[in-house]
């Protein structure tokens, strides 16, 4: 076999086996033994431009020198790779790139690591960065498949560019070959500064293939094909060729599965409050005012700060302010209490208060505490000195009144305590972001015939004898979807919901109320009028019999036939015409 | 004219999934409207037969209300939409037998909508006091305004 072909050599008068066709490079670095290089990576062609990875070799007699990284092993080649002659050949090489570009800083090093301090070749542009290593060139071949850029000119001339010197039609702007330049030749205008934090997280990830949230189950990653390069290009897929396990697939497409169940247990969740729609509060356009999920980010220890509290210019705030209500108990947007604001605003007070040695302000309206061990978490904080401020926040500016106001942000609120309009300036502000129904929410309310309540969530069956029940047998409820709810709440909701539809499964069998519609035989006349009404199709003609007749299984109990029967031959048990006669009668006895 | 002593005794059809327990939430929430309303349950409004609507008139009713779920939420799909048509229809009738349109109404009242059920119950018990009693059956209505 071919492929399992060994070859044995010598490298710094060491013995190795490698497989056939591998080249030097690939074999001294299974040595550990360091052969500089600029224009090598692994997951493209070898293309020797910079030349900086030349060494010795011998083979027999014959001696000279070669560019290891795309020369295959021969049997019993003996190679030097910090031979006098190979050192010399690199040291130059090196030298001729730190004058062809001076500003690139992977060849800098290189130069000092190798003793030299400069170049005594003439300096064209002591800007230039690109080295002419042809990564980019080549991924854009390659990897990307969209041959967007290539080498124009020769000699001195010689430089990357898209055709014509024009920003080319066929470039897909993925960055890849900024992603691949070594020297920071190539840049992309998105590519944000790593200290502007905020905008980052509006940016969201900047990958294709990640995971959606760092709380998500399954903890799988997925690929975004909206920006993946392989579904615009068809070329790429490298994900597919590093993966150990082979668990990329881009040919996998998105399926519906239809399930048949018995029950089902509705858990949609919520969505958070735009704060844009609060204009004073001025969210989205003044910088450092973040709502409370971006704050969440900021501060988790896997987001894009570390979990450092940091505000756009990347210093630390000297002051915050908490601002609690933000689209809750408002009659101009929600009127309900959100519920989890006060208690997760607390906690970031507690939060930068461990972070930072920034003043921390908490503008509330009431302080709602009402779980097990959250009034006590409330005094904690009254001791650690976060300072409260009851009123509710009227608008967030950036126009200063005083010296000591200019560069702030400005929070504008009446002190209901000390009966007096302050202004309190800070560094940064978090909104505490209240819970919204999802946009879908009556969509789905009407698939499963179940109502939501007036403000928008699902609504249960009764408040306090079915709160995980719907109006629907066998959906159930569970979490936000309900109406606002922490955590804990929610874990006791979803237990309930889960052993009230197992409690169903279990039983096997499905009750039916007693209240169904029934015909009388010798009273009908077959005029079929009910037939149509019948929104379940439960009723059928009996062409014999020459009467309708209802499916007792597939009847809901409306009573719609009932009422639209000119003979009086059907009936809806317990809701008998009669029944209801006599209750009309009934209700006038005083 | 309307007699502010006059006390209308009404009569309610509220559908068992929204009205009802519309008017069960108003009473959780501890509202208070006009006592005068009587309601008489069934599932859908789509089972109120307009028999029960002429029953009522004859026991002594001054008014009648028959409320549902909102157009398109109704648990059995389409029952108020029946509810509506026969509303019409009815309508038409009644006052061809000189009971005032008024006397009849149909409201759509959800589950979620306790304040409304209180709103809609003290309209009409206004309503129908300004109209004041309904003189059919032999003046069997007087009997209120003694």
């Amino acid at each position: 076999m071919n492929e399992n072909k060994k070859i044995k050599l010598f490298i710094n008068n060491k013995p190795i086996e490698v497989e056939e066709g591998t080249t030097i490079l690939q074999a001294a670095q299974k040595m550990d033994i360091e052969i500089p290089t600029l224009c090598y990576h692994s997951l493209l062609e070898p293309y020797a431009a910079c030349r900086v990875c030349v060494v010795e070799r011998k083979m027999g007699e014959k001696v000279d020198l070669a560019t290891s990284c795309n020369t295959e092993v021969k049997e019993g080649m003996e190679v030097f790779t910090d031979s006098e002659k190979a050192v010399n050949a690199r040291k130059m090489n090196i030298e001729l790139l730190m004058a062809r570009a001076p500003a690139a800083e992977p060849v800098q090093e290189i130069a000092q690591k190798m003793g030299i301090e400069k170049t005594p070749f003439e300096i064209k542009d002591p800007t230039e960065k690109c080295i002419l290593c042809g990564l980019c060139v080549r991924c854009c071949e390659e990897v990307v498949q969209a041959n967007a850029i290539g080498f124009v000119d020769r000699g001195l001339e010689r430089e990357v560019s898209p055709p014509f010197g024009e920003p080319s039609e066929d470039c897909i702007g993925c960055t890849a070959c900024a992603f691949f330049c070594p020297t920071e030749a190539i840049t992309y205008e998105d590519l944000h500064e790593r200290k502007i934090i905020h905008e980052e997280m509006d940016l969201g990830p900047s990958k294709a293939i990640r995971v959606p949230l760092r709380q998500a189950v399954p903890m799988v990653p997925f690929v975004d094909e909206e920006s993946c390069i392989h579904f615009k290009t068809g070329g790429c897929q490298l994900c597919e060729k590093v993966c150990e396990k082979e668990a990329v697939n881009h040919e996998a497409e998105e399926k519906e599965i239809e399930l048949d169940v018995g029950t089902v247990i509705l858990a949609s969740g919520f969505k958070t409050f735009d704060s844009k729609r609060i204009p004073p509060y001025n969210y989205g356009r003044l910088d450092n005012i973040i709502s409370g999920l971006e704050f969440e980010r900021m501060v988790n220890a896997s987001g894009p700060t570390g979990g450092e509290i940091r505000m756009t210019n990347g210093e630390k705030p000297q002051s915050v302010g908490l601002v609690h209500c933000v689209g809750s108990r408002d009659e101009n947007y929600n009127q309900y209490c959100s519920r989890v604001c006060c208690m997760y605003s607390l906690k970031f007070a507690h939060l930068i208060a461990e972070n930072t040695d920034a003043d921390i302000y908490d503008f509330y309206i009431d302080m709602r505490c009402f779980g097990k061990g959250y009034e006590e978490f409330y005094h904690r904080l009254l001791e650690e000195g976060t300072k409260f401020i009851r009123g509710r926040v009227s608008e967030i500016t950036d126009i200063p009144l005083s010296e000591k106001e200019e560069g702030k942000l400005i929070i504008r609120v009446e002190d209901t305590l000390m009966d007096t309009v302050r202004r309190v300036p800070v560094d940064m502000v978090v909104l505490a972001t209240g819970l919204e129904p999802n946009e879908d929410q009556t969509e789905l309310a009407r698939m499963f015939n179940i109502t939501t309540s007036q403000d928008g969530f699902f609504l249960e069956r009764h408040p306090k004898l079915a709160p995980v029940s719907t109006a629907s047998d066998g959906v159930f409820l569970a979490g936000a979807c309900q109406g606002p709810k922490d955590i804990p709440d929610t874990v006791g909701q979803a237990g309930a919901a889960a052993s009230e539809a197992l409690a169903l499964a279990d039983k096997g069998t499905f009750e039916l109320e007693p209240i169904t519609a029934e015909i009388d035989e010798e009273v009908c006349a077959g005029c079929q009028l009910c037939i149509g009404l019948c929104p379940y199709t439960a009723i059928s003609y009996d062409k014999e019999k020459g009467v309708s007749v209802v499916e007792e299984a597939l009847c809901k109990g409306c009573g719609t036939c009932v009422s639209a029967c000119p003979s009086g031959a059907s009936q809806q048990k317990h809701f008998r015409d009669q029944q209801i006669m006599a209750e009309i009668e009934g209700i006038f006895i005083e | 004219m309307g007699n502010q002593s006059f006390d209308p005794r009404l009569v309610g059809f509220l559908c068992n999934w929204c009205s009802y327990t519309g008017a069960d939430l108003a009473g959780t929430s501890r509202m208070t409207y006009a006592p005068n309303l009587r309601i008489i349950r069934v599932m859908c409004s789509g089972r109120v037969d307009p028999q029960f609507i002429l029953k009522a008139f004859k026991e002594g009713a001054d008014g009648v209300l028959v409320s549902g779920c909102h157009p398109g939420d109704c648990h059995y799909q389409e029952g108020n939409y029946k509810a509506l048509r026969r509303h019409r229809l009815l309508s038409n009738m009644l006052e061809q037998m000189g009971i005032e349109k008024e006397r009849f109404r149909l409201e759509w009242v959800s589950a979620a909508e306790g304040a409304k059920f209180q709103k809609v119950c003290n309209e009409f018990t206004e309503q129908i006091r300004k109209l004041g009693p309904l003189n059919m059956n032999g003046g069997k209505n007087e009997q209120t305004e003694a």
